[in-house]
């Protein structure tokens, strides 16, 4: 017998099977009654973050205590509300650094697309979420709030050690791969 | 006019370009770094090959380098053969072998062409696991930035440096892959035209120095079109500005004015725009020891008003670093018989000549670009480089254009650089310079070192040569009689000849002299033109727009004729001698300020307005051409500094004339100042058409200030206040502060506050705007000619000068200079820095007549000591100082020179 | 005290029964709220409202001064007196079906010979709150909510009324009381299965309840009819689905499980336990079941139970007169 030239007996057909898994489904939701709860009573408890959480951004330090932050503006250019803002500057020896780096929290969405973008592992999140203020204004965070002393997630990159400028204490040609300047006074091979 | 089939599809195309041009020009993308539009191709960088094959038959083809190919009728090549990418890419792999990992920390990055070059052919994976080549860099003054790791040897550099820019002093050094680009030895690059390395260079080896100390991304800039106001070329830039100060300034493409080239007083003169000590907010003292107290803006209008009222007669002094938008409503305010134009008697009757020369003298005046096709040039009494910067440029092009006659003739084309180089070797276009001291362009001109009225009758005896019936010069001397017949015969063989002059001597005979040719010139039916150049950036509009010189204002003040005086935008100190001008001010009791900078004529002022500079407000300037070009505001100046008062010139007059009539406070718009004006003056009547008005929408959108990547709008102010204003609303200008609006390629049009296209984000973005590359803005280049020659010849020749009978008495030549000489540009550190050690040029006679030799200090008045320098040729009577140096110094002033201290 | 009649003792006793019952029914509904919360949670491996007061138990006091204090606002583009009508009707008709309902031998408000047609009829007019506080809103998504709502309620109350009729007939009687006397032995659920299943399934389509709330479908109308309801016009939908709720689950034990019927426990706490199971359903279905489209929901309806329950009658009829004769 062609069922689909029957919808009655096609109904009836499928109304059968279909019945059991709406009482299975019932069944397997009543039987949740009976299993650990997932949420976690915060602020009593304290919450497990990754440490790949996505929370409060930071600015890090190179292995030898010298900003990372070389002023690029990568991070700024791929936030997509447009919260950080900063300003190149540079040091005696050539060392670019940000003159000021803020960072609108009010505006952040935490998506860690400027980590993504940074090519010196300078900004990173970390996880820690508890940022609430009464005050807006007080979400804006330069960058006296923003850099801390160590290297953060990524422990041994260093910028300088493989960018070709030559800056304080690493000449051209000390960078890692990299021959000694060339003589351009000699034309020999 | 040619077809090539490109990829299948049949294209017509300009036969006379390479392949390479030919298909940017129908916006096809081959990526490129060696060749330039302006420079044409030397297939040094392999990168733009294309398969090419001979025939509808040929299935092989074989790789050419497409700047290399004519675009011959029926030529057929593949762009996206793979072989052809895979070569291309191969060639961006190995250019990048030894280009450090430095773009985080370069300046070129965000407008690279090395970084669209990789991304357009696909390389994104270093496989290169060896050591890096590295090399050292130079310091190359306050202008350059130089890291040569950065370098891929595309040879730009040199070939715009000393092909087409004349300098002498960076070259390449070294041979195989260890190239050098730089000095012999650190130092100051020494062309004045050094700036455009920066945007020459493919990637980041030249850099603006003046931009990295508050550098800013290129993506993060808010831009506008604008157009410098350090000379009177017109040049169309792009300033740059971020955080509520000018960063830097870019060329703004425009196919008649400046083309892809600047020169470097206006790249690196912007400065004074960000200067610490501008006035900000209105100032006022009821006595000129006191210090100044604040005012808030109605306080200060009210203030004026009520002083103005009582005042008997109101002197208005204008200024030709000012628009004709501000200009017009002083002259509103105080009323036709009161206004001035701020400028010297001298000098505006040289002005007021020149454009009546424009106008009458028969010949037409050639747009810049139009001067590099002339093919013998006289310069009469002028030094292009120093008075007009950019000019210099098309002037020594017309020079190098002898190349490309040559090369017609061996049928080499034009775009084939390095063997019309070789086949020119050092001929030149006949280029005679009349002028007493050496000039950038010596190196490709025969230079005739005279006395400015030497000059003249050179120029008049040159007219009587080309034409009989113009009146010939008395007691002229055999050397000067056979140069002026060596110019005749230069200027007769030539298709197009060319004459410049201008006002920098200020001496009206000169330009009789050049009229003189000129008129000559065109009983002969030639194709030739006449420049003349203007010193400031609006002289050439003030002097149509007319008015009284400065020396009646001062006069009128100093005799008590009148008791109140407001100035617009201008230093009196720079123009006339001080004792004539504090004697003028100590006659006008309410002295009322307009300017941007402090000057010391803001120091004697009762009330200071601080008015907005070319970057905070917009405006019409008239260049040396009579092209009337519209420069808009580029950033509003108080939404990031919320203190700041700044409004336009004719915001603050017009506020005040209202407030005047008593009538309530009604605000004015670009649109109508502009308006009025043209109406005002029937000689200005075409200036309203320079740019599209507010209204002017494309799609329906307004224009964008800022690139669509604009980075940090919730934070750059954040730490004013968290809760973000509205961005600032702009009714004078089809320009959004912001980056929503039309910022793409694919519409024409005139205005482009910068220049961007998918995958070009470097300069070169400019040859997805223009018709050809290197050729017109598609929506046509920006600006309306205002000065036309009349039909007809309605002038007569001039008398000439006879020779000044010599007197004792050492004259005063002031001679332009590029960097220190203009008042603005100066206020700039970079200029600072870049000014060259002035001196006194005096010749050998006087030198010996003063017993004083070259070294020695010579006090010039006023406290100036400066060395003297001895110029053998330098001619007799004249003591040459720089311009800008010795405020108040008019030209041919006597001068009592005095031995100062030793060095 | 000769005023003092055995019918006026029966008057005030009547009166307290139904005050205590509509009380109980009205608090009972609010509770659900929150109950309801607690189960999802329960059932989802959350814990739902727990933070006020002790076990989260003031949640409900918190729910009601938020909902007493919140902004009774009438939109100025609605039809003022039916917008103000509808939350009346919606609650009262529900509120008056408990009249019927017999909770013990001695306890329950009215005792009428055609009590379940007085539901029906009270459960017809429920239907217009819903029509006339969608139609009233002057807001679209109300007005597709209220003509869906009005739709489904009329296919289901269709097959609603037949599935008991099984009952009525085995019963003999309309009287809710009776029903639950011819009880005594077997619970209807036995010989009434089927009219059972379609009664379960009528009754949670005529409160609205998941998995057919197709008129309130906050995904695709933004919640219906009650979009503009705000403030406590707002609570009497909301706590008026809660006493259908609890209504339906009254009726389902009064008519197929034996009412007070049961051994050992007194006869309330037995027809408690019933009810709050299948209250405790109604919850377990909104935790586990998807809303279906609302073309299966009408084409369910007609095309499925409507024939079961004509099956059923027909079968139940065929069987009394087989046995009977």
């Amino acid at each position: 017998m062609d069922r689909n030239k029957h919808p009655i007996i096609n109904t009836a057909y499928q109304l059968v099977p279909a019945t059991g898994s709406l009482l299975r489904t019932l069944g397997t939701v009543f039987m949740h009654s009976f299993r650990k709860r997932e949420t976690v009573s915060y602020p009593e408890e304290s919450v497990y973050l990754p440490p790949r959480y996505r929370g409060r951004i930071i600015l890090t330090r190179d292995p030898d205590g010298e900003e990372r932050c070389v002023a690029c503006n990568l991070c700024a250019v791929a936030c997509p509300v447009d919260c950080i803002s900063l300003q190149k500057a540079e040091q005696d020896d050539g060392r670019w650094y940000p003159e000021f780096f803020r960072i609108n929290f009010s505006r952040c969405i935490f998506c860690g697309m400027c980590e993504e973008a940074c090519p010196t592992s300078a900004i990173q999140l970390t996880p820690d979420f508890e940022m609430g203020e009464y005050d807006r204004q007080q979400l804006v965070y330069e960058k006296e709030d923003l850099l801390i002393d160590g290297p953060g997630k990524d422990h041994d990159y260093h910028f300088y050690k493989v960018a070709g400028m030559a800056i304080g204490g690493k000449d051209k040609g000390q960078a890692k791969d990299e021959e000694a300047p060339e003589d351009v006074r000699t034309l020999l091979p | 006019m040619a077809i090539i089939h490109v990829d299948g599809q049949a294209y017509e195309v300009n036969g006379a370009d390479n392949l390479l041009q030919a298909c940017l020009s129908l916006g096809l993308d081959i990526p490129y770094f060696c060749w330039h539009p302006a420079m044409g191709s030397v297939g040094a960088c392999r990168q733009c090959a294309v398969r090419q094959y001979k025939d509808a038959d040929d299935d092989q083809g074989m790789l050419v380098m497409s700047c290399m190919t004519p675009a011959k009728d029926q030529t057929r090549i593949d762009i996206e053969d793979e072989e052809a990418r895979t070569f291309r890419a191969s060639v961006v792999e190995w250019l990048m072998i030894n280009h450090p990992h430095d773009c985080p920390v370069c300046e070129e990055g965000g407008h690279c062409h090395l970084q669209d070059m990789t991304v357009m052919t696909g390389h994104d994976r270093r496989r290169y696991r060896f050591s890096k080549r590295t090399r050292r860099n130079q310091n190359l003054g306050p202008f350059i930035g130089h890291e040569m790791n950065r370098c891929i040897t595309c040879y730009r550099c040199v070939r715009f440096y000393n092909d087409y820019a004349g300098g002498t002093d960076l070259g390449a050094f070294g041979s195989k892959d260890n190239v050098y680009f730089g000095r012999y030895e650190e130092g100051t690059l020494e062309s004045p035209f050094a700036g455009n390395l920066t945007e020459v260079c493919p990637t980041g080896v030249f850099t603006d120095k003046s931009h990295a100390a508050h550098y800013t991304r290129k993506w993060d800039l808010q831009f506008a079109p604008s157009i410098c106001h350090q000379c009177a070329m017109g040049c169309n830039i792009s300033p740059g500005e971020r955080g509520g100060s000018l960063r830097r300034i870019e060329n703004r493409y425009h196919g008649d004015v400046n083309g892809y080239f600047l020169c470097d007083r206006g790249r690196f003169g912007y400065g004074y725009v960000n200067r610490s000590d501008r006035p900000k907010v209105p100032e006022w003292r009821a006595q000129l020891d006191q210090t100044p107290t604040h005012l808030e803006v109605d306080a200060a209008l009210d203030h004026i008003t009520d002083a103005l009222r009582h005042a008997r007669r109101v002197i208005g002094i204008g200024s030709p670093r000012a628009s004709l938008e501000s200009n017009h409503q002083l002259r509103e305010l105080v009323g036709d018989k009161h206004f001035s134009t701020g400028i010297e008697a001298q000098e505006q009757a040289c002005l007021e000549r020149m454009n009546h020369l424009q106008r009458t003298a028969g010949l037409p005046t050639p747009t810049p670009r139009e001067i590099e096709r002339h093919d013998a040039i006289l310069i009469l009494g002028e030094d292009p480089v120093q008075s007009a910067g950019r000019l210099g440029l098309n002037l020594r092009q017309a020079a190098l254009a002898r190349r490309e006659t040559m090369g017609e003739k061996l049928d080499v084309p034009t775009w084939d650089a390095e063997a019309l180089k070789t086949l020119g070797q050092d001929s030149y276009h006949p280029l005679h310079i009349a002028w007493p001291t050496t000039t950038e362009l010596d190196s490709v001109a025969i230079r005739h070192s005279l006395a400015p009225e030497e000059i003249a009758r050179l120029g008049f005896a040159v007219a009587h040569i080309i034409d009989p019936s113009a009146p010939a010069v008395d007691r002229l001397d055999t050397a000067t009689r056979e140069t002026a017949q060596q110019i005749a015969d230069d200027l007769m063989a030539a298709e197009r000849p060319l004459v410049v002059s201008g006002g920098t001597l200020t001496s009206e005979a000169i330009l009789e002299a050049a009229g003189n040719i000129a008129k000559a010139l065109s009983m002969h039916a030639k194709q030739a033109g006449l420049v003349l150049i203007r010193r400031e950036a609006n002289s050439t509009g003030l002097a149509l727009m007319g008015g009284q010189p400065l020396d009646w204002a001062l006069d009128e003040l100093a005799q008590g004729n009148a008791d109140a005086l407001v100035v617009l935008e201008n230093d009196l100190y720079q123009r006339l001698p001080a004792k004539q001008v504090d004697a003028a001010l100590a006659r006008a009791d309410i002295r009322i300020v307009l300017d941007h900078q402090r000057t010391p004529t803001t120091d004697k002022a009762s009330i200071l307005l601080p008015a907005a500079s070319f970057a905070e407000t917009s405006g019409t300037l008239v260049n040396l051409e009579g092209r009337a070009q519209r420069f808009f505001q580029v950033f509003e100046p108080a939404y990031l500094r919320p203190e700041a008062r700044l409004h336009a010139s004719w915001h603050w007059l017009h506020s005040l004339a209202v407030s005047l009539r008593g009538e309530p406070p009604k605000a004015i718009h670009l649109d109508q100042a502009t308006q009025a004006c043209a109406e005002a003056y029937s000689s200005l009547a075409g200036m309203a058409q320079a740019a599209p008005g507010a209204d002017h929408r494309i799609a329906g959108l307004p224009l964008a200030r800022e690139p669509h990547r604009y980075s940090g709008r919730t934070a750059m102010r954040a730490h004013l206040n968290v809760n973000e204003p509205r961005p600032p609303q702009d009714p004078d200008t089809p320009f959004a502060h912001s980056m929503e609006g039309y910022s793409g390629f694919d519409r024409p049009r005139q205005q482009v506050p910068f220049a961007w296209a998918p995958g070009w984000n470097s300069p070169q973005a400019w040859n997805k705007f223009t018709d050809e590359v290197g050729g017109h803005l598609r929506g046509g280049d920006p600006g309306v000619r205002l000065i036309q020659p009349a039909p007809g010849h309605q002038g007569h020749y001039h008398q000439p000068v006879q020779s000044a009978e010599g007197t004792n008495a050492l004259r005063a030549l002031i001679l332009p200079r590029l960097f220190g000489g203009e008042e603005t540009s100066s206020l700039a550190a970079p200029i600072q820095q870049r000014t060259e050690q002035p001196s006194v040029i005096l010749s050998a006679d006087d030198a010996q007549r003063l017993a004083l030799k070259t070294g020695d200090r010579v006090n010039i008045g006023e406290g100036t000591t400066l060395p003297v320098y001895v110029q053998p040729d330098w001619p007799t009577g004249w003591a040459g100082l720089p311009a800008g140096l010795v405020a108040g110094v008019l030209q041919g002033a006597t001068l009592t020179l005095s031995a100062g201290d030793k060095p | 005290m000769s005023w003092w009649t055995p019918q006026l003792t029966a008057i005030f006793w009547g009166m307290f029964q139904a005050l205590v019952i509509l009380l109980g029914v009205v608090l009972l509904g609010a509770v659900l709220t929150v109950v309801e919360r607690r189960f999802l949670g329960l059932w989802q491996d959350r814990y739902g409202p727990n933070r006020v007061g002790p076990f989260g138990t003031l949640q409900l006091v918190a729910d009601m001064l938020k909902i007493f204090f919140k902004e009774d606002w009438i939109p100025p583009f609605a039809s003022r007196g039916l917008f103000l009508l509808a939350p009346v009707l919606a609650f009262a008709s529900l509120l008056l079906s408990f009249l019927i309902i017999p909770i013990t031998p001695g306890w329950g408000v009215a005792d009428m010979h055609i009590g379940l047609l007085f539901f029906f009829a009270l459960a017809g007019i429920n239907v217009y709150s819903v029509l006339l506080g969608g139609w009233s809103s002057g807001n679209k998504y109300a007005l597709l909510g209220a003509l869906r709502a009005s739709a489904q309620t009329l296919s289901y109350e269709v097959f609603m009324g037949l599935s008991l009729m099984g009952v009525v007939a085995m019963a003999g009687s309309f009287n809710m009381r009776e029903i639950v006397a011819a009880q005594e032995n077997l619970w209807f659920i036995i010989p009434q299965f089927f009219g059972f299943v379609t009664f379960l399934v009528a009754g949670v389509a005529v409160t609205h309840r998941a998995p057919f709330d197709q008129p309130e479908a906050e995904q695709e109308l933004a919640d219906g009819y009650h979009i503009e309801y705000s403030g406590m016009k707002f609570g009497m939908f909301f706590i008026g689905e809660y006493v259908g709720m609890v209504l339906v689950s009254a009726l389902i034990v009064t008519l197929f499980f034996g009412g007070w019927h049961g051994p050992l426990l007194p006869p309330f706490v037995w027809f408690a336990l019933k009810t709050s199971g299948f209250l405790l359903l109604f919850m377990l279905l909104r935790a586990a079941l998807p809303r279906p489209r609302y073309d299966r929901v009408m084409s369910f309806g007609w095309k499925v139970c409507l024939p079961l329950t004509l099956i059923n009658l027909l079968a139940t009829g065929a069987v009394m007169l087989w046995v009977g004769a």
